[in-house]
């Protein structure tokens, strides 16, 4: 897939000599939209489009900050987005030029305003949850039958991690995504902003941290896919992507996706166009193309995530719209949360908690 | 003037290439973190002038690096596996080089060729290869298990084993050149007097072979020693959480803290560190080109 990828990434540069009004350049996360709807794209509007992709937010907002990214279209998710506003780094969408804006979904874009307010700067593409991945043989071999799969105990208690690690746990390389956990776990505020209060989780993740065997956040759907892992706390759609991927090639690997049942962090990947975007009318273009009903369907039929587009809902497979690990029934709904950016100060105090719990020291 | 202009040359690719990058990277390591595009002050203007831009420079994000032992047990992690690593790549590559010294001379060529043959592929894609043949379901564990050497999966990925793995593989080149070259210049008389005098053979390559080849080695060292010591892809894709270095600690810094700054002071320390074996290294090659001469 990620070769393939790169195949077609560089197939397009090649035949790329054209001037910056005919090309569209996207920056979206690795493994995130089914490669027909970048031809389609093509085919449609007669653009070049050039799409590369990147698996860290925090790689993404580097290039934010630093300007001159080149790219026309990126997707940082919500959190990361609302500081990228703050700096600047987006201009606002033109609705005039968005005709399928009401596509979108109220219950999602009520949501994404808290980052985005009025949802000026971005449009969703996709939202999910972050959670449990697990090889259901390899768990039930090593804790039994009844193992906590859908419990945060799975990864946060020891003893639990001790006989997992044989076997191989991997853990999202995101402190923004792990601290929550921790903290919902322990029974804080999972969006605490309060040093002392984060400073709480520290003994939780060093005493399990000998047991993971890589913080990443990207390597973990080809190892659970392949049997090289046995759990991975990751997002929900990569790990069902791993489960599609494990079912195909047959080899007996189950996987299967909980969000955890003390709750789960919510996220949202938004849509946006750098202020410096050399061709901001293809970048609407794009936009307008993703936000059409079964274009967005196709997108969600692909990855196995959750969209922000109401209207999409009626393409969408029985199995992508059925599953609640990707569509949440209300009361998992209503268990979700959502977290805000870290202030500068608290960023540091954070990356350095992750730092220790990274290197163990 | 003809010769102003040929010592001219590698003075410009020096301050192209190596001085103005640093005395930007020095800049950014003396200002402050902001939340800004891009995210440090202060940034110079010409209409604030030098004045109020050199003002506002401090020392602050050196001070900072003090104050964590997180770094200094980066660069004592780095040192180590460096030093490591570059001892490894000696004992391998030297038996190596030797080798290919010895062989016979229509050999030699296809050999260079087959040390040099990796280069043409990316180092992203040989490293990543590296991974596919150590993981857990890779095909280092299927051959042994296969082969019944090993009963269960040896667990090499994602640990400091794999990085060593990858480190010597990736530099072993650097290491067998300079050593090849130092071996191939040497006089074969000189093992034969040696013996005819009654060494043994093994007491005549320690004697003669080791001391021979000594500028080799020091070159071999230094290539693999300086690379390694900054390395960041290897540790992040074959190494696994405890592989604490400060190539790592560095991308951290500047990608997960968006602080270019303290980043900056990072890279810096590390110029400095590496200056003291560059330096070594420059001094080792003038003696060598003077004993030439």
């Amino acid at each position: 897939m990620k070769g393939k990828l790169l195949g077609t990434a560089l197939l397009l540069v090649c035949a790329t000599v054209v001037t910056a009004a005919d090309e569209v350049r996207v920056y979206n996360w690795s493994d995130y939209i089914d490669e027909a709807l970048l031809t389609k794209f093509e085919e449609e509007t007669g653009l070049k489009l050039i799409y590369d992709v990147f698996d860290s937010n925090e790689v993404l907002e580097t290039k934010m900050l630093a300007g001159g990214s080149g790219y026309d279209v990126v997707v940082p998710s919500g959190t990361f987005l609302q500081r990228q506003i703050a700096v600047g780094a987006f201009q606002k969408l033109d609705p005039s030029k968005l005709s399928n804006r009401g596509n979108l979904w109220d219950v999602i874009e009520k949501r994404t305003s808290r980052y985005d307010p009025g949802n000026e700067y971005s449009v969703n593409y996709m939202w999910g949850t972050t959670g449990l991945g697990v090889n259901l043989n390899r768990v039930a071999e090593v804790l039994g039958a009844d193992a906590p799969i859908d419990s945060l105990d799975l990864i946060f208690k020891p003893e639990n991690m001790e006989r997992l690690a044989a076997c191989g746990v991997h853990v999202l390389d995101a402190p923004a995504e792990v601290i929550p956990a921790a903290l919902k776990y322990i029974g804080e505020d999972p969006d605490s902003h309060d040093p002392a209060i984060i400073a709480k989780v520290e003994p939780l993740l060093m005493a399990i941290r000998p047991y993971v065997q890589k913080f990443h956040s990207s390597e973990y759907i080809n190892a659970l896919a392949n049997g090289d892992i046995c759990v991975a706390f990751g997002w929900s759609g990569d790990i069902l992507q791993a489960r599609d991927r494990a079912a195909e090639a047959d080899a007996g690997v189950e996987i299967a996706y909980h969000a955890p049942k003390e709750g789960a962090l919510m996220w949202f990947d938004q849509m946006a166009i750098p202020v410096d975007a050399p061709n901001p009318e293809g970048a609407h273009r794009f936009l307008n193309f993703i936000m059409d009903a079964q274009n967005m369907a196709q997108a969600s039929n692909y990855v196995f995530y959750a969209n922000g587009n109401l209207a999409s809902q009626a393409y969408l497979l029985p199995e992508v719209i059925g599953d609640t690990a990707i569509y949440p029934d209300a009361a998992t709904l209503e268990n979700l949360y959502i977290t805000t950016p870290y202030p500068g100060k608290v960023q540091r105090t954070v990356t350095r908690l992750w730092t220790r719990v990274k290197s163990g020291t | 003037m003809r010769r102003v202009f040929i010592i001219a040359v590698p003075y410009l690719w020096l301050l192209a290439l190596f001085l103005i990058p640093f005395a930007i990277v020095l800049k950014i390591s003396l200002s402050d973190v902001a939340m800004a595009r891009p995210p440090y002050l202060p940034q110079f203007s010409w209409e604030a002038g030098w004045g109020a831009f050199l003002s506002q420079l401090d020392f602050e994000n050196f001070t900072f690096l003090t104050t964590d032992d997180l770094y200094w047990k980066a660069y004592l992690s780095s040192l180590q596996i460096a030093a490591t690593s570059t001892l490894l790549t000696l004992l391998i590559g030297y038996p190596i080089a030797y080798a290919m010294a010895r062989a016979p001379d229509e050999w030699r060529a296809t050999l260079m060729m087959l040390v040099i043959l990796p280069f043409w592929t990316s180092f992203l894609i040989r490293v990543y290869s590296w991974m596919g043949i150590l993981s857990q379901e890779g095909y280092l564990n299927q051959l042994l298990l296969g082969l019944g050497v090993i009963s269960e999966p040896l667990i090499i990925l994602n640990t400091k084993v794999a990085v060593y793995i990858g480190i010597v593989y990736t530099y072993i080149p650097f290491m067998i050149l300079p050593i090849y070259a130092a071996l191939h210049r040497l006089d074969s008389s000189l093992i034969e007097a040696a013996e005819d005098l009654g060494c043994s053979r093994a007491k005549a390559f320690w004697l003669i072979t080791v001391p021979l080849s000594r500028n080799g080695i020091i070159a071999g060292c230094f290539l693999v020693f300086i690379p390694t010591l900054g390395e960041f892809v290897i540790p992040s894709l074959l190494g696994g959480s405890g592989t604490l270095m400060i190539g790592k600690v560095l991308w951290e810094e500047f990608f997960n803290n968006r602080d270019w700054p303290v980043a900056s002071a990072v890279a810096v320390v590390l110029v400095l560190i590496l200056i003291i074996p560059i330096v070594l290294f420059q001094q080792n090659q003038q003696k060598q080109n003077e004993a030439q001469s």
